[in-house]
Order: C-alpha cells, then structure tokens, then sequence
C-alpha cells in the first residue's frame, strides 16, 4: 500500500494524543490550573492536529461532514463520530478541571474510554481489510492501542504504566511483523483463485492492461525493497525499546523526557510507515505483483 | 445509506467468456468513451501526451499465461476483461462513510454518488479486483455502472440497452443478463459452462461470472508427416562437410 504522509501523520499524532487525553481524563498525572491546561493542549493538538491531517487526503474535503451519516456499517463513519464524542466529552471533563477545580470522575472514565475506542476505530479501518492479509489480525488492533496507551502515558509521565505498555507495543510489534510476513501465504488467495484459470495450471501475467502505471498500481501495489524493510524495522525496534530503558533505569527529568518522547515518536513514525508500505494488496495478482 | 441490502430484486451483471475473448481492447475503448460522456465525472487522462500518461478506466484486459500441470502441454494465453463484478455481498460499499456507495436493492448495481463522494479512497483498497479508480481530476471513485444510463435509456434502440462494452465486443465474449432468473441466457451459460467466481475464499459473492476457456484440442492422433523430414539429418558428417567440421574443431 501506498505510504501517504498524511495518513500516517494522522494515526500517528491522534494515537499520541487520545492516549494521552485518555490518561489526563482518569485525573493521571495529579496536577491543576494552568499546568493541567497545559497537558491538555498538548493533548488536543496532537490529536486534532492529526484529525485535520487526515482530511489532506481526501479527493474533496469540502464534503467531510458527510462522513458521520454511515456510522452503522462503516469504520471510518464510526472513527468520525467517536473521535467529535470523545473530544467534546474530554473537553467538558477538562473545563471543569482546569477552571473550577470540579473533577467528574465518571464523565473523566467515558471520556477515556472514547478516547481508546477512537483509537481502536481508526485500527479498525486496517483491521477489517480482507484484501490486505497483513492487517487483518488482531495485532493490528493491539499494536495501535499500546503504542497510544503507551505513548499516551510517556506523555503524562506515567512511569511505570508508560514501560509496561511500552514493552507489550514492542513485543506486538515482532509478532505483527512475524505474523504479518507469511499472512498473504496463508489467505490461500494466489493468481490462479485471482483469475479462476488454476484449475487448468499454473498462472503467470502475460501482458499487463496497458504500459503504463494507473491509480491502482500508485495506491495498492506499492512496494519496498528488501534492504530498505530490514534497516526501517532496526530503527524501529531501537526506538521503540529506548525508551523503555530510559524510563526503567533513571527517573526522568524533562529534558530526559523530551528526548524519550521524540525518540519514541521516531519509532512510531518509522513502524507506520511499514505498517503500510508492507502491506500487499491482492489486487497485485492481476499485475504481475505476488508477494 | 451503505448497508447492503438483505436481498435484491434482481441481479443484473455481466458473463465473460474467457475462451473466445481475443484481447482486442474493443470493450475498454467503448467504456472509456461513452462514460466519460454520459454519467458522472468524465474518466479523465493525465499527463495524456507526456512522459507518463494515465487515466482513468472501469474496464481493462489483462493476459495471463498458463502452463497446465502436464508439463508436456503447451501454455496457452488467456485474454481476461476485468471490470466491477457488482458483488452481492460487496465490501466496498459497507466501508464507505459518505453513503456516496451503495447497491441498489431493484437490480443489485453497485454505483456511487458523486455528489457525496469525498474521495477518500476506502472503498478501493476493500475491492479485491481493482475495479474502483479514484479520478485523478475529479477525486471522486469511479467505476463501472453497468451502463445504467444505457439499458434503462428509452431513448436508445432496443438493441442499444445493453452496457457498451456488451454492446461492442467484436467476439461475443461479454453477455449481460439477470443472474437472479435461472432461465435467461446469462444463467444458462454459467450452469452449461461450468462459469466461477473470482476469487470466492473473500467472500464477495460477485454477479458477474467467468467461462472458463474450452479445452484445448489434443492432436494425439495425427500422424506426424513433416517431423522425420525436419529431423537431424546427420551427426558425424563424412566429406567434404566431414572435413569442414574436422577442421573447425582444431581451430
């Protein structure tokens, strides 16, 4: 698939950011006033930031608010809805917070919750893909909510939480890459069920519709070479467990802290990117592309 | 509203006869043509006359080679037209946020309205086949109406209410029809001819069915006339082309 810079950015910051709204709105860290007000711009930025990335790829965003009328069947509908409801709960939640000193612990736990179901939605949108035997599996779901969660927690210097999500998000991480790798295999979706001709042998592309490329190719039939993919999951790993030693072996100051986050944001960014320049497509069959 | 609906009235769709099909690109030509005329955005060209044109089509022929599993038959070249198979059970419609996709419970087309059409591309990466183009101009999804506004089109000839690459095929290997009545043509050829699903372990339930090509003819019993003629006729030449090929082998 192709990696578009819009998209990741999109999942990327959100994620950071629902996970951190998710732990301001359990009361984590303990603090007040400005200081609260703080953590929570730092938490809508992310994840609005993100929201607003998102719409960069759409062919005509003028029409965006349609995408909240199909919430009974569709993924992305629902990530529409959830991600408005978790960010006006949230915000009702830190108003009181901040400015009245008010804390509605119950409003705070809904207001965590959508936050992670915002985030489970939008892994949902890669999950349910058929077509795609790479995302569809179960770590996809729990790889987008520990990195969030996780990240979420580095953010609110949530110590001990933080290494804990930290580490299961890298564990999930090499077992959605081991899974991942023989998935397309094991979907039993070959160029002989692509183009029904098995039944008489072995199939191969011919000649392709026309020399040139089209949408599909550009959007689907992405691919990344060998090299590249084994460097980019070496950065990943090392950024994904630094922090993690980081947070066991020294309390962290804010500078210390500030060097996790970007590292671990580095991580994210480069294991998203695979994430979708991995991910094969079995529209590749028609064209010659077999994983 | 993008659920699918439980069950449609009838199932209009196309049958592809992959043995006859030739590979002409007639079908992908008259396609292009009269949608980007007719209904919706026109399927636009980019970059038509430059270093790397593409465009936009519902419709394209691709050629597969196979090689049966005896391995003393030879290959043989399969033409294969691919368009939107509109699946009973189609998941591109069930992703969509817009309810720009949807499929029409009175004949089971799959279509979009572009007026709703946001552009974001979800719909595409749940089609398996390739049958959904985003329109590089438009940015809307396009793809394949069943030429919707042709057979329904009082305006047309009768025999002109067909989808256009129906209408054009040169070989007769497209046939459209209602798959939900067991006794009109298009059912007929998939019980006659043994016609399959692309791709059925994905569950999308296409309309649209596929004839396998016919058997090859095995020429087992015809005496081999020119074959001894064009044999070898000698291995250890004797005179003067004895001594030519003596003479090579020491230079």
């Amino acid at each position: 698939m192709h990696p578009a810079p819009s998209v990741i950015i999109f999942s990327v910051l959100s994620g950071l950011g629902f996970g951190l709204l998710a732990w301001l709105t359990l009361g984590l860290p303990d603090v007040s006033g400005w200081v609260l007000f703080t953590f929570f711009a730092i938490g809508y930025a992310l994840a609005v930031g993100g929201l607003i990335s998102s719409t960069f790829h759409l062919g005509n965003p003028q029409r965006a608010l349609l995408a909240f009328t199909q919430w009974r069947s569709s993924w992305l509908s629902r990530e529409a809805w959830l991600s408005v409801l978790s960010l006006v709960t949230t915000g009702l939640y830190a108003l009181a917070a901040i400015f009245f000193d008010t804390y509605f612990v119950p409003l705070g736990w809904i207001a965590s919750l959508l936050s992670l179901a915002t985030v489970f939605s939008t892994s949902m949108i890669y999950a349910q893909m058929k077509t795609v035997p790479r995302w569809k599996h179960w770590t996809t779901n729990a790889l987008f909510l520990l990195l969030s969660a996780g990240g979420g927690a580095l953010l609110a210097a949530q110590t001990t939480a933080a290494w804990i999500l930290l580490a299961a998000a890298l564990a999930v991480q090499i077992l959605n890459w081991s899974k991942g790798d023989t998935a397309f295999a094991r979907s039993g979706s070959t160029t002989e069920t692509a183009t029904g001709l098995g039944a008489i042998g072995k199939v191969r592309l011919f000649e392709a519709p026309h020399s040139g490329g089209n949408y599909l190719l550009d959007e689907m039939v992405y691919r990344i070479g060998r090299k590249h993919r084994n460097r980019l999951r070496a950065i990943t790993v090392i950024c994904m467990a630094a922090p993690i030693v980081l947070l066991i072996v020294s309390p962290l100051g804010h500078l210390a802290a500030l060097v996790a986050v970007v590292v671990h944001l580095t991580g994210v960014f480069a294991s998203r990117w695979l994430f979708f320049a991995e991910a094969e497509h079995v529209v590749g069959l028609y064209y010659g592309k077999a994983p | 509203m993008t659920s699918l609906p439980t069950q449609t009235d009838r199932k209009l769709g196309l049958v592809i006869d992959l043995d006859i099909c030739v590979g002409c690109h007639a079908c992908v030509t008259s396609c292009k043509g009269w949608n980007t005329e007719n209904y919706g955005a026109p399927l636009s060209d980019m970059d038509a006359y430059g270093a790397k044109p593409q465009g936009t089509f519902l419709n394209r022929i691709h050629s597969f080679e196979v090689q049966p599993q005896q391995a003393d038959k030879p290959a043989q070249t399969v033409h294969f037209p691919k368009s939107c198979l509109h699946c009973d059970d189609a998941p591109c419609v069930t992703v969509c946020p817009t309810g720009a996709s949807y499929k029409r419970q009175e004949d089971g087309i799959v279509l979009v309205n572009e007026s709703s059409c946001i552009g974001c591309g979800l719909c595409a990466w749940a089609c398996p086949y390739g049958a959904r183009e985003m329109d590089a101009d438009a940015g809307v999804m396009k793809k394949c109406t069943l030429c919707v506004d042709r057979i329904y089109n009082e305006n047309l000839p009768e025999e002109d209410r067909q989808p256009a690459c129906v209408r054009t095929c040169p070989s007769n290997a497209r046939h459209f029809g209602d798959f939900a009545d067991p006794e009109s043509h298009v059912s007929q050829m998939v019980t006659d001819r043994g016609g399959f699903d692309l791709m059925p372990e994905l569950g999308t339930s296409p309309v649209n069915k596929y004839l396998p090509p016919r058997p090859k003819d095995a020429m087992e019993d015809v005496p081999d006339i020119l074959g001894p003629m064009m044999a070898r006729v000698d291995d250890t030449p004797t005179g003067f082309l004895g001594w030519l090929d003596r003479t090579l082998e020491k230079i």
